[in-house]
């Protein structure tokens, strides 16, 4: 149904009137998004105070992230974080819904809720109801002397070593059921004649598994893993509340740090120059991630 | 985009024009430096004593917008009085009260004062990072004129006065201009169970060996002897400055806690003072956990009955006695002999300031005398608030109250009250809080813990001149 009449031109109105259409929504877009930006890319090349005038610093602020032991430290703490709310969450999150896809229990609709209920309750709120539980005098200790494990009780979020994990166990609560919930959905749109397939060429429930579940939600895994990276990556409130970054800088991350040298430290240049440095890392992640999905898809 | 000239006449390479405009747009970026659309950084004219104005019932129809941080309990009703008090005195200015909690406060204020219309009168932290910076970028009015009209230097002892005192560029804290005025004190010091001290067969310690020695008799009869929540960071540093105190003379701790040249933290005082910290923590003084306890959670604890001690300021007295009664007592860190001359760590409730843009200075002026006058003074003793000013004049029931009063009459009439700690530099308060949760989780040696604090110390003196 190709029409070529005269010019080679496409059908429709001229494409230019497109960009007529696009204006508006780009200029919501540039006032708040692309200005922002720009303006932060712009306040990381100054040493500034946020009140007095700025000095022109240069590179001087991303040469810090880099010098910096603390800084350092901050972005290791988030690639920390990164398997507790992506690495566990996935796996847990695949077992599990093969599990509840392959059984077929009944009441699947609870159990998703359940499990999909902590993306619902605003992070603050269960930062909150985590730091009662960690406290010293809180539920994992009672839990744990109730049992005889006495020796095993201590200030969690107190602890030089079991802080940051302390935080990232919140995020693997936190990030497991949207996990789940993602790849049941990836999981149900299976054909069954596959797995009939499979089990006729003798496959247990296994290799089931890896030759016909695992391929077939490969796109659901890199949305989750893209999904999950980023807020591993950008997690303030969590520890904002729980820790403040202590005890020492043991639970410092990016975000909070942008946060804690802006307001805190009146350091706005170099706060900025991390919000920068953090965007581009988790931009560069999340290509990545999809790159990597967009190959095996095809 | 630059149109390309026909001409041809440019000689330049494509690769240079492109570094021209490059190093041209590097320019333009240096130029418009940030906070170059703010007033000049000049500091703002002190009025003249005679151009000030005290009468404010004929300024004339006038509105006063107020931030302040006075949201607690007894807080927030003096507040509450004493505005509506003024309103009532003076019927043509009207109070537009902003109330935020204090981290709050802190977090905002810096936005608020950089913008065209900042609030007329605000609480603004003593400390660098918030009065110090303010000052520097010339953000508040000198209240000296205003001090002499109204006479804020008899009302209030110079001890007090140089919490809020800055040089007009805001290097040197703790003298120069007078920039706020505070309505309440505070101290840091021991807060006992009587019930519990009682039933260990003890007194109020006299001395600080004493204290020691009830610390360690209240570990052998199985109680928590001292309460400490650290989760937040900044509570330890007031347990270390009480300690500090002790052993450090107190005009090298003013120079410390200033942030002024001349004193160290490598000295073998300070290394005492930390070392005796991590004593306590190996003797098991404090609550277990205390790194990952929450500062609020633990003076509840303290209120229930869990613990002996607590080093903790004043502002802890109406919660805790609320739950204690009769039974919490309040003593200052007690020296190393009976008689020796108080020291503690203290100073002032957040200052009241007058911002540089407020078109209503003499209005603002008026109500800040207004709530620190000796009625003020009164109102504050009978919220509960422990008054900066007077403190001896206020008639209060025997008991904890009264021991928090004498207790910082005493040791602001003889001026023994030496800063926070975290004052001392814009990054202090987080160098040092971060630094003694190592310390007391023995992450760091007390060595270690005095090189971070040094360096931080160091850095700034130098830079600041």
């Amino acid at each position: 149904m190709t029409q070529r009449s005269g010019a080679a031109r496409p059908p429709g109105e001229p494409r230019r009137v497109a960009y007529l259409y696009l204006l508006p929504a780009f200029l919501v877009y540039a006032a708040f998004l692309l200005y922002p930006i720009g303006r932060a890319v712009h306040l990381s090349f100054f040493d500034w105070d946020g009140l007095s005038l700025g000095r022109w610093a240069g590179l001087d602020n991303y040469v810090a992230i880099v010098t910096d032991e603390g800084l350092r430290a901050a972005f290791g703490h988030a690639l920390v974080l990164i398997v507790f709310y992506a690495v566990v969450p996935l796996a847990v999150g695949l077992a599990l819904a093969a599990i509840l896809h392959h059984a077929k229990v009944r009441g699947l609709g609870f159990f998703r809720t359940v499990v999909f209920l902590p993306q619902v309750i605003a992070m603050v709120v269960v930062a909150v109801a985590w730091r009662r539980i960690y406290a010293p005098d809180g539920t994992l200790n009672a839990l744990l002397g109730a049992l005889g494990l006495d020796s095993l009780t201590r200030g969690w979020l107190g602890d030089h070593t079991f802080a940051l994990p302390s935080v990232g166990v919140v995020g693997t609560w936190f990030e497991t059921g949207l996990v789940t919930v993602l790849l049941l959905a990836g999981m149900s749109r299976i054909p069954g004649e596959l797995y009939e397939a499979a089990r006729l060429d003798g496959a247990g429930a296994v290799k089931e598994f890896f030759a016909v579940t695992l391929p077939s939600v490969r796109g659901e895994i890199a949305v989750a893993l893209t999904l999950t990276v980023i807020a591993a990556l950008r997690t303030f409130d969590l520890v904002y509340v729980t820790t403040r970054g202590g005890p020492g800088d043991s639970t410092s991350v990016p975000s909070y740090e942008v946060y804690h040298r802006a307001f805190g430290l009146s350091q706005v240049g170099s706060a900025a120059a991390i919000g920068v440095t953090l965007t581009i890392v988790i931009f560069a992640i999340s290509f990545g991630i999809n790159r990597f999905a967009d190959r095996s898809t095809t | 985009m630059i149109a390309p000239t026909r001409e041809g006449r440019t000689t330049r390479s494509p690769g240079s024009r492109t570094l021209a405009v490059l190093a041209a747009a590097a320019l333009t970026l240096a130029a418009c430096a940030p906070g170059s659309s703010a007033p000049p950084a000049a500091t703002p004219s002190q009025p003249g004593a005679s151009a000030v104005r005290t009468d404010a019932a004929t300024l004339g129809d006038v509105t006063l917008t107020v931030w302040d941080q006075e949201v607690r309990g007894g807080q927030a009703a003096q507040m509450k009085q004493l505005n509506a008090a003024f309103e009532a005195k003076y019927p043509n200015i009207k109070l537009n009260r902003v109330s935020r909690s204090f981290d709050d406060l802190n977090a905002t204020l810096r936005l608020a004062l950089s913008g065209n219309e900042p609030p007329d009168v605000v609480e603004a932290n003593n400390g660098r990072s918030a009065m110090g910076a303010f000052v520097k970028a010339g953000q508040l009015l000198p209240l000296d004129a205003y001090a002499e009209a109204y006479g804020w230097k008899e009302r209030y002892p110079e001890s007090v006065l140089r919490y809020s005192r800055y040089s007009a560029d805001g290097k040197v804290f703790g003298d120069g201009n007078l920039y706020g005025l505070p309505q309440v004190g505070e101290v840091v010091g021991i807060f006992y169970n009587a019930a519990k001290l009682t039933e260990l067969g003890l007194e109020p310690p006299k001395t600080w060996e004493e204290f020691q020695a009830a610390l360690a008799k209240a570990k052998a009869a199985g109680e928590v002897p001292m309460q400490l929540g650290n989760l937040d960071k900044w509570p330890a540093v007031h347990v270390f400055g009480t300690v500090q105190s002790r052993d450090v003379p107190a005009d090298q701790i003013r120079t410390l806690a200033f942030g002024r040249k001349g004193a160290s933290w490598n000295t073998p005082e300070n290394t005492k003072a930390a070392q005796q910290l991590v004593d306590w923590v190996g003797k098991g003084y404090f609550n277990k956990g205390f790194n990952g306890q929450g500062y609020d959670p633990a003076w509840q604890a303290f209120g229930k009955g869990e613990g002996v001690f607590m080093i903790a300021g004043t502002w802890l007295l109406a919660d805790l006695q609320k739950n204690l009664g009769d039974d919490v007592g309040f003593i200052l860190p007690p020296g190393a002999t009976v008689g020796a001359a108080p020291v503690a760590t203290g100073g002032t409730g957040l200052p009241f300031a007058i911002t540089a843009k407020s078109p209503h200075p003499d209005a603002a002026a008026a109500y800040i005398d207004f709530i620190t006058s000796a009625e003020a003074m009164k109102v504050l003793t009978d919220t509960g608030n422990l008054p900066v000013a007077d403190t001896a004049a206020q008639k209060v029931p025997e008991g904890p109250q009264q021991d928090v009063f004498t207790a910082f009459g005493t040791v602001s009439a003889e001026n023994g009250l030496v800063p926070y700690l975290d004052y001392a530099t814009p990054t202090f308060a987080d160098t040092l809080g971060a630094a003694l949760q190592d310390l007391l989780a023995e992450k760091a040696s007390p060595q270690e813990f005095l090189a971070t604090l040094e360096k931080d110390y160091k850095t700034f003196a130098e830079s600041n001149g």
